[in-house]
Formats: structure tokens, C-alpha cells, sequence
């Protein structure tokens, strides 16, 4: 089975260095791109690949660059972000990849940022990963004095200087637009789009922003071609894919596997089961904001189709598993505490409307639930859905919510019925602050 | 006042953006770095240094979660509250903390050695529990492990 993305990460070991990375393949991508292929033949490469984003939308990444103005009367400078954030609840995927292998990441955005021809690159990584920092900024050094960042790269004439930025904590930085006006020095409030940030992004100018696992996946692109990567998925869904499972499984962790794995695979042979003890209700398939899925769903392949077809996301790929000894209302509860809090404040529906929902469900999970409760809930996932807020932040709070009712509803009304959490012993969510 | 060292380093972060107010939050974690937090007094040096009102300035530092407006002790413990901590138990560990330090979230033990604040995903999910005492990640906790973690931190 090919691992494309983490054949040279081996946990607990230094990342490789420069020298080392070039050894076994490293930066022949920028080669190719800078001396072989103009950088419309890159966007039709990766467009041709069927890659798409792994931040959680799943856009293709192809398509996303062609928005961006080309040719001698673009906007300049033009700027290429990864998006490093990774903030959404559940997800340690891009961990892996940066803190294991962040010369494949640079060369991603090399190739990304000649694609679009920006000069500027950004690495805006969250502020928790230390040890990530710590390896990127010295791998960032290399690659400049290695010459494949800076001025007229490997005498092509292309030229790119790359910063790393770590972030002060806000999960809205993950959203591009507040992405961007972080690095600006503002508060990280989502954009109105249009304008799209491919035309103008940061200081205003054409950026693109791409997870930091699309970035390393394009490398392997420009090397091996696009009817190579479509091979790797086992569905339409093109690539491999980092899929993670935290919770009460035998062997949490991550893996690069096939796109299209079946989540029952990822859960049974990866992850190694249920912990003795512990029975299987449900899991998020890709963070904190997607659906519940259910026991009838763990046939089903994990990509971005077939996990939205019933009725969820795939997200990030890292899945959170629900257990039976887990209450779904305190586990409800606790991912909108999180959503709540936050929230930017900027639209009302999220500002006003997710503290609502946590203050019911704390009542519910205390056993001071009504049963009008429920229907509060019900409403606020349509009002608070999508079309009705400034950016996914409160629908995506809202879809583990609706999931729950939908799959876990009498769990809920138990708690109301009973004035108190059947779970309560074993755990009793309390709000920090 | 902002010292010699402070605006050499903001210097150069404003050398890599069109205005200094862009390099605003690199100011506040450049000041946060040496005072360990931002005080009124710096928040309005940083302001008048990089060409903002305190209030725009006030509206950014308070917006972020990792800008301390309020002094904080030598160490900070961030405790990891989001879901896969839960599921894995973190309110155990969050207990014993707050039992052991007799401090709440928020709080500064009387020493003013630890501050103890909840946090968002630390993005260590297949090793929860997990907390960072300042720049050290501590995974797979268990509360007969913090006696030893928290006696390194002086």
C-alpha cells in the first residue's frame, strides 16, 4: 500500500533533514515545476488529479487556484497561506505532518505558490504546536540556504520568501477569511465573500489558503501525475487520506490509508476495536461540526461523497467515537460549550444562539430539561443552520447537534423524564466558567 | 516603556507588513514575552507605537485567547477540555488540579507559581488527556502523574 505523505515519518524520530529529504526524492517536484511546466500545467495537473481540499470542505484544489488573476496585469504581490491551524476538536492529523516531515510541506507551497506565482508564503500554524515551530522554522532556514526559497529559486527567475506565523488561540482562524485577518494583526472575524480571497486576500491582494495536507500532497502530484493519485483512492475520490480515531478505542491514532477506507476498517483493523468494556453508539466522522453517524453506517467508505450522502462530512477525516458509558447529551454538551465560546460575536444568530443551546443542554444534562426543551433545540438547528449566519461556524455547531437529537433522542428525553443524567456518575459535565 | 530590546523586535516585525498596525499582535506577544503579560501601561506603549487607539489595540489582545490581559503566575497550565479530553476523563485530572493547587480557572495560586486555564484542542487527541504546562505538552495523563509534573515547574 503506497503512504505517499508519510513514507518518511517515523514517530518519536526526527523529521529528516534537508540534505536527507533530497536523498530519498526530496524537492524533485520544484524542479520539475520551475524547469519542465508552466504554471497553468501545474493548475491542470492538480485540477486533472481530482485533489481536493483536506482542510474539510473538500473543494478542489485545482479549481480553487484557477480563481486566482494570472498573467502581467495580476495584482501584486500575490500571497500563498497554509492554513496550519488545525483547531477543530478531534483533529490531529496535520500534526503529523508537520512536526514529521516539514520539508514535504515547503515544497508543497513551493509548487502551490508557482502555480499562482506568489511571492509572499505564510505558514500560519497554531500557537500549541511547539514542537512543529521549532522544526518549520529550521527547515525553512535550509531551504534558504539550500536556494529553493528566496531570490530567482534554482535560476528560474521565480522568486519567494516564506514566514512562519503562530497564532494567539482562536478556533476562527481556521476559517480563511479570519485566517487572513489575523495575519493582518485584526480580530480574527470572517470576511463577506465576495470578494474571495483569490482575488482579494490578505493586505487585499490575490491568496490562496490551503490545509497544510493538500499542500503535501502536491509533491507527489507534480512527481507521479494525476492519473497516478486518482489510483490511490479506492472510490472517485482521488489520493490517500490521514484518518485519525480518538476515544475509548484500543489504538487511537492516525494513518495514511487509502481515500474510500471503510470507516469500519479505520475503526476495527486501525484502531483496534472498542476498549474491553466499552460499546460502540456512534462518532463524528471528521471533528467537532459533522454529523453523528451510526453502527448502519460503518460500511461506508470514508471520503467526501459517501459520508455526505448519509447525511454528514467528512471534515478533517479524524473521527471522535461516542461510547456507551459516555452520556450523548454531555458529549453534545461539551462540543457546544466549545462552539459557543468560540463564536467571534460578530452575527447574532451565532453570538446569541449558541450560548442558548448550551444553557438548555446543561439543564437537560442536570435534569432540569423541560420537554418544550427539546423543540428549542430543534429550531435553533434550523435558525442557526445554513443561510442564516455570517459563516459556518454555528451550522457546523449545529450539525453533531441535530445528529444527536436525531440518533440519541431518547437519551435526551430520558434525562428529562427522570429529572437527572443516567450517566451522571460517571460523568457530570460541568461548564468552565 | 517599551525597552530597547521590545522595539528592536517589533521593529522587525513591522519591517514585514505594509503598516505597523499589522504587526500589532506580534508587538502584544513580543511585550507578553518578557512582562508575561500586557498590562494597561503596555497595551497603550504598544498602541502609540505601532499607530493604534487602545481601544482598536484592546479589541485585538482581548479577542485572542493566549493574550493574557491579567497577570498570570511563572507557569501556566492549559488544560485541554474539548471533547476527545472528555470522553478520555480530563475532569478527573481538572479536579485534582484545582483540588491540589486550591485554585479555580482563572485563578493564581498564592505563590503566584501556577495559573490554571481551560483550553480549547490541543491536537493531541489519540494521547488524551492532555495538558501544556508553558511550552510542554503533557499526554495520556493520569492523575497519579501530576505530583511529578507540576514539581519541575518552580
Amino acid at each position: 500500500m503506497e503512504k505517499p505523505l508519510t513514507q518518511h515519518i517515523v514517530p518519536g524520530r526526527k523529521p529528516l533533514s534537508l540534505k536527507e529529504y533530497e536523498k530519498v526524492g526530496g524537492y524533485q517536484s520544484v524542479r520539475k515545476v520551475l524547469k519542465e511546466m508552466t504554471p497553468e500545467e501545474v493548475q491542470t495537473l492538480v485540477k486533472d488529479s481530482n485533489l481536493r481540499g483536506r482542510g474539510g470542505a473538500g473543494f478542489s484544489t485545482g479549481l480553487k487556484w484557477s480563481f486566482v488573476p494570472m498573467g502581467p496585469d495580476a495584482a501584486q504581490p500575490k500571497y500563498l497561506v497554509a492554513n496550519a491551524d488545525e483547531m477543530e476538536p478531534g483533529t490531529f492529523k496535520d500534526r503529523v505532518l508537520l512536526e514529521g516531515n516539514p520539508h514535504q510541506l515547503i515544497e508543497g507551497m513551493i509548487v502551490a505558490s508557482y502555480a499562482i506565482q506568489a511571492s509572499i508564503s505564510y505558514v500560519f500554524l497554531r500557537w500549541a504546536y511547539k514542537v512543529a515551530a521549532r522544526e518549520i522554522s529550521h527547515a525553512i532556514q535550509e531551504a534558504y540556504d539550500a536556494g529553493y526559497l528566496g531570490k530567482n529559486i534554482l535560476g528560474s527567475g521565480f522568486n519567494l520568501d516564506m514566514h512562519l506565523h503562530t497564532g494567539v488561540g482562536r478556533y476562527m482562524c481556521g476559517e480563511e477569511t479570519a485566517l487572513l485577518n489575523a495575519l493582518e494583526g485584526k480580530r480574527a472575524n470572517p470576511r463577506a465573500k465576495p470578494p474571495f480571497p483569490q482575488v482579494s486576500g490578505l493586505f487585499g491582494k490575490p491568496t490562496i489558503v490551503n490545509n497544510v495536507e493538500t499542500l503535501c500532497c502536491l509533491p507527489h502530484i507534480i512527481n507521479n501525475g494525476a492519473d497516478w493519485f486518482k489510483k490511490l483512492g479506492l472510490t472517485e475520490d482521488a489520493g490517500t487520506k490521514l484518518y485519525g480515531v480518538s476515544g475509548r478505542v484500543k489504538n487511537p491514532g492516525c494513518w495514511e490509508l487509502p481515500m474510500g477506507t471503510t470507516i469500519r476498517e479505520i475503526l476495527e483493523e486501525h484502531a483496534g476495536g472498542m476498549q474491553d468494556g466499552y460499546l460502540f453508539r456512534g462518532l463524528l466522522p471528521g471533528g467537532a461540526s459533522t454529523d453523528f453517524l451510526v453502527e448502519e453506517h460503518l460500511d461506508l467508505p470514508m471520503d467526501y461523497p459517501s459520508i455526505q450522502a448519509a447525511g454528514s462530512r467528512m471534515g478533517t477525516g479524524t473521527m471522535i467515537i461516542l461510547d456507551d458509558q459516555t452520556c450523548p447529551v454531555g458529549f453534545t454538551l461539551n462540543l457546544q460549550h466549545f462552539f459557543a465560546q468560540e463564536s467571534c460575536g460578530f452575527c447574532t444568530p451565532c453570538r446569541e444562539g449558541l450560548p442558548w443551546v448550551e444553557k438548555i443542554l446543561l439543564a437537560i444534562d442536570k435534569g432540569e430539561g423541560k420537554p418544550e426543551h427539546l423543540l428549542t433545540l430543534d429550531f435553533h438547528t434550523k435558525y442557526l443552520g445554513p443561510g442564516n449566519t455570517f459563516c459556518a461556524l454555528a451550522p457546523g455547531a449545529m450539525e453533531p447537534l441535530q445528529s444527536a437529537l436525531k440518533y440519541f433522542r431518547e437519551d435526551f428525553e430520558r434525562h428529562i423524564h427522570e429529572h437527572h443524567c443516567p450517566w451522571s456518575k460517571s460523568k457530570a459535565w460541568q461548564p468552565s466558567t | 516603556m517599551l525597552t530597547a530590546e521590545e522595539k528592536h523586535q517589533i521593529d522587525h516585525e513591522i519591517s514585514l507588513v505594509p503598516s505597523p498596525k499589522n504587526a500589532c499582535i506580534e508587538a502584544l506577544k513580543i511585550v507578553q514575552q518578557s512582562h508575561g503579560w500586557v498590562s494597561d501601561e503596555s497595551l497603550q506603549d504598544v498602541a502609540e507605537y505601532v499607530g493604534m487607539s487602545t481601544a482598536e489595540l484592546d479589541s485585538v489582545a482581548t479577542f485572542y485567547n493566549l493574550i493574557f490581559r491579567r497577570p498570570v503566575g511563572r507557569h501556566v497550565i492549559l488544560v485541554c477540555d474539548s471533547i476527545s479530553c472528555y470522553v478520555m476523563g480530563y475532569e478527573d485530572i481538572r479536579n485534582q488540579l484545582f483540588e491540589k493547587l486550591s485554585i479555580q480557572y482563572g485563578q493564581t495560586t498564592a505563590d503566584g507559581r501556577f495559573t490554571i486555564l481551560p483550553n480549547c484542542c490541543l491536537g493531541t487527541c489519540d494521547c488524551a488527556p492532555a495538558l501544556m504546562i508553558d511550552n510542554d505538552l503533557y499526554r495520556n495523563l493520569t492523575v497519579e502523574q501530576l505530583d511529578d509534573i507540576l514539581s519541575k515547574y518552580t
